[in-house]
């Protein structure tokens, strides 16, 4: 029953300095099947396709497509022998249409050297027709959402007549509803034959959406399953290589007094627009107030406002009844009570070229035990942050290593170890999982419950809606910089899924 | 949770300014670029001596000896003998002690991610501050106490000279480069004011009116920085060396022992982590400036007081000591070793290609702009061997981590 194999890769080896990033790594595809791709960061899942691509060259092993042996060096080679890539950060020209977008570098041509608008229309009209696309050619880019960009590369792809699709992680940009359309749009594609390879470290949507599953784990392939008679937890125990907890397993919360309260706050981002328009909420100690939303309503800048890295425009923000003036400082913020775990920690974080010590000493090197009348004591900083590496099981350092040399899921947990350790009354975690793997992810989600447990009050923003869900006690949903609803721990994903698009926006307000 | 596409990305913050994105790339590679720096620069120099029908090698024993640096193997020691190889050294260590103020001046500026071109305006501020002490204040204070508070009035004039620039850039955004550019140009014309005929600072002598020069220091309070070795009267070396030397210490302590350092640190690699991590970056970009001038206006105080006594309208002019300043610093990789090196470096290359040389050995007119031409050459190569980093960044990455382009939307 099994269809012709169209792809095929044998023994992949990628060295990097370093890392074995692909270690004899074999995988094949078929065709109209879509064939998941899962492992966490790290795994060698985007260097695999980054050498299918012609993006590099594999140190040992083939390539085959439809069962010839092929070289690419570049990704114009690939494209030509029928890929077809979708990256996560997509290369569309936003000012441009929609069809214009699709026929670049390949358009139909007037006389030669005039871009034949009209025909260029009607054969991107054609396409999405063809595959159940809707979709409107003459949209200026900037003006579709971001799940119908994703349609517009898919459709690129499509018009050069790619038919073995590669998607990275296509669902990090999209809302639920936005990632159930793009399935529904995949298997019309596998209907019409094309074969789909689908990189992912989400469980749940390659269980819904994969014909068979391969899992890498530390660039090696681990197994390739069919989908029937895998699970969660299967396909989690392969990806880490142990048994993990997946769920986020949390007594129900006390809540305390109101910690952090906000009332119609309003703020601007850099451009003087307003991203923020009148938000209200509290947050108590001893709960987990989650903000879902989508990337881009506002959730950077109420951050910002609340953690005195951006001033408010209006509103009050008050942190433990103590009212903060409209231009307080970070710094005021800090003083007051106000942990912040910031959602880019290379950005913000941490100064990567500054020690471990020196990284904890962040906000409190004005102060003693770090430091007296301005003079700083090196060996108390030290000191904790040995404590802090041991505390947090923090690896790859210490106090004098350059905050560089760590990863990402050690670097995040040095910062979370130096906010929990101040000592705040709450904490604001933005984002704080990004681009950490399912281990790290575990420790971090116990992590903040357990604060949350002591007494603390935290305030979660994350664009993963899962994270939001399962972690917080109530669950606020922002749209447009306004929040649009509020919920308590239980509501589904569909639920809160409409309201991040804006559906429910009258009715709650 | 997005996977990068590349693999194993390195852990890459981008700095937002220049200067801090020029301090990173020298800082990855270690000793060896300054040493091949300064290599180039010194090979470079001979190709041209060679071209100019001079041997390269004779040239710079001749500038080596110029400079007194034989004194090493002929007296170490002995401070006892007083030869031209003696002075030789002397008039080097003279202008190595300005270069170490002047190349602090940039440096400090340098790890807070400010680049100050200013050191020569601030070196100037400093100059008609320390010549209107020394010389126009009589004997109204005790030597000592003159020569402290002239001393501490030309820094702080550096330092709000360059604090002007630091305010700008903190408040309106204004690039340090540009307003320092601007205020040496008005430093220079400013001073030559004061020094030129009729100016409130020229020479008060009878039958000398006509000449753009200051009062005398040494003539008319006799307030000067007490000689360490040499003849008074003579150029000799003074103890504000061993005040350049205590100088560099401070800089180091204050850099990574203070909280004041970690802020400017902080702010230099990453005013972004900095802001975040409570610390106001527009403060210390104005403590950063004015710090700077404060070490531009030390070079001034210590030249005046210490061995130049005067100042005129052609040594202003003329005087490129902040400039220099600029080079020591990026050779000297804007730490406190590094720059104490730069400015030997540049002060026996000042002294040994212009008045210490031997004319029979290498034309000291030439050997002079020879001196200004190495010079040249490591500001090339400082900025070349970043360029060679990043070529070699590149290929490294070619065989390991190619860079994928267009990754953003």
């Amino acid at each position: 029953m099994s269809a012709p194999t169209v792809l095929e890769m044998r023994g992949i080896v990628k060295q990097f300095p370093g890392v074995l990033a692909n270690d004899d790594v074999s995988f094949d595809l078929r065709r109209g099947e879509v064939h998941a791709l899962l492992g966490e960061n790290g795994a060698g899942k985007s260097t695999l396709m980054n050498i299918l691509y012609g993006l590099y060259r594999p140190d040992a092993g083939e390539i085959r497509v439809g069962g010839k042996p092929v070289t690419f060096h570049s990704a114009r080679d690939a494209i030509s022998s029928g890929l077809g890539m979708v990256h996560q950060h997509f290369m569309l020209i936003p000012v441009m249409t929609v069809a214009e977008n699709i026929v670049l570098a390949a358009e139909p041509t007037e006389a030669g050297v005039l871009l034949d608008y009209d025909e260029a229309r009607r054969r991107v009209r054609d396409l999405a027709e063809q595959f159940g696309f809707a979709i409107d050619p003459d949209a200026p880019i900037q003006d579709i959402t971001v799940g119908q960009q994703q349609r517009v590369e898919i459709l690129k792809a499509l018009y050069r007549r790619a038919d073995i699709l590669i998607l990275d992680e296509p669902t990090a940009v999209l809302t639920p509803q936005e990632a159930t359309e793009l399935f529904g749009i995949l298997k019309n594609l596998q209907r019409e034959g094309m074969s789909i390879i689908f990189i992912s470290h989400k469980l749940n949507e390659v269980l819904e959406i994969a014909d068979r599953i391969t899992v890498l784990r530390r660039g090696k392939r681990v197994d390739t399953v069919p989908r029937a008679g895998a699970t969660e937890e299967g396909l989690a125990r392969m990806m880490v290589g142990r048994e993990v907890l997946l769920r986020v397993d949390k007594p129900p919360a006390t809540p305390g007094d109101v910690v952090l309260e906000l009332r119609d706050v309003h703020v601007h981002d850099d451009r003087d627009l307003e991203k923020v328009r009148g938000v209200s909420l509290e947050v108590r100690a001893g709960e987990i107030v989650g903000i879902a939303g989508v990337d881009g309503n506002g959730q950077t800048e109420l951050v910002e406002a609340i953690t005195g890295l951006r001033s408010r425009a209006s509103g009050e923000i008050r942190v433990d009844g103590r009212e903060m003036p409209l231009k307080a400082s970070a710094r005021a913020m800090l003083e007051a009570g106000v942990g912040h775990i910031p959602e880019d920690r290379h950005r913000y974080g941490m100064v990567l070229d500054f020690t471990l010590a020196e990284n904890v000493a962040l906000h409190d090197f004005r102060y003693p035990p770090d430091s007296r009348f301005g003079w700083l004591f090196p060996r108390v900083l030290a000191e904790r942050t040995r404590r802090l590496i041991k505390d947090f099981d923090v690896r790859g350092g210490d106090p004098q290593t350059r905050a560089r040399n760590l990863s990402g899921g050690n670097q995040q947990k040095l910062v979370v170890a130096r906010e929990v350790d101040r000592d705040p009354r709450v904490l604001i975690a933005a984002q704080p999982t990004r681009g950490l793997d399912v281990g790290a992810i575990e420790y971090l989600h116990r992590r903040l419950v357990e604060e949350r447990d002591t007494g603390r009050a935290v305030l979660l923003v994350s664009l993963e809606l899962e994270e939001v869900l399962s972690l917080s006690d109530r669950i606020l949903v922002i749209y447009e910089g306004e929040i649009v609803g509020e919920h308590a721990a239980g509501v589904t994903e569909d639920e809160v899924g409409v309201e991040m698009l804006g559906g429910q926006r009258e009715q709650v307000a | 949770m997005t996977e990068p596409l590349a693999p194993e990305p390195p852990e890459e913050e981008t700095p937002t300014t220049t200067a801090g994105r020029l301090m990173l790339k020298q800082k990855a590679g270690g000793i060896i670029p300054p040493v091949i720096t300064a290599i180039f620069a010194f090979f470079m120099g001979g190709v041209v001596i060679a071209a100019s029908g001079h041997n390269p090698l004779d040239a710079y024993a001749g500038i080596l000896e110029g400079a007194g640096i034989n004194w090493f193997w002929d007296h170490f020691g002995n401070t006892d003998v007083i030869d031209l190889t003696t002075f030789n050294l002397t008039q080097t260590l003279l202008r190595t002690t300005t270069f170490v103020f002047t190349g602090l001046a940039v440096a400090f500026a340098f790890r807070c991610g400010l680049f100050n071109i200013g050191g020569q305006g601030q070196y100037i501020v400093g100059v008609v501050v320390a010549v209107w002490v020394g010389a126009y204040w009589g004997n109204a204070l005790p030597n000592g106490l003159h020569v402290v508070v002239g001393i501490v009035l030309a820094a702080l004039a550096g330092a709000i000279w360059a604090g002007i620039a630091g305010i700008l850039k903190a408040t309106v955004g204004a690039h340090e480069v540009i307003t320092t550019i601007m205020l040496n140009w008005i430093a220079l014309w400013f001073a030559s004011y004061c020094f030129g005929q009729g100016g409130p600072l020229q020479n008060t002598t009878p039958g000398q009116e006509s000449v753009p020069i200051s009062d005398d220091v040494f003539d008319k309070s006799h307030a000067i920085i007490p000689i360490l070795w040499g003849d008074e009267g003579l150029q000799a070396l003074h103890y504000g060396f061993f005040g350049a030397i205590a100088a560099l210490v401070v800089f180091w302590v204050v850099l990574n022992r203070t909280t004041l350092g970690y802020e400017v640190r902080a702010v230099g690699i990453n005013p972004e982590a900095a802001a975040y991590g409570g610390i106001s970056v527009k403060k210390n970009y104005f403590l950063a400036m004015a710090i700077s001038g404060l070490f531009a206006g030390l070079a001034a105080g210590t030249d005046i007081f210490g061995w130049k006594y005067d100042a005129g309208v052609l040594d202003i002019q003329a005087s490129a000591v902040g400039f220099v300043g600029i080079a020591v610093a990026l050779l000297g990789r804007s730490t406190a070793v590094g720059v104490g090196l730069g400015a030997l470096i540049f002060g026996a290359l000042d002294y040994g290609t212009t008045r210490g040389l031997d004319p029979e050995v290498f034309d000291p007119t030439l050997a002079g702009n020879l001196g200004l031409m190495i010079q040249g050459f490591v500001v090339l190569f400082v900025g070349a061997d970043l360029l060679i980093l990043y070529l070699w960044s590149l290929r490294r990455k070619r065989f390991t981590t190619p860079r994928i382009s267009g990754k953003g939307a």
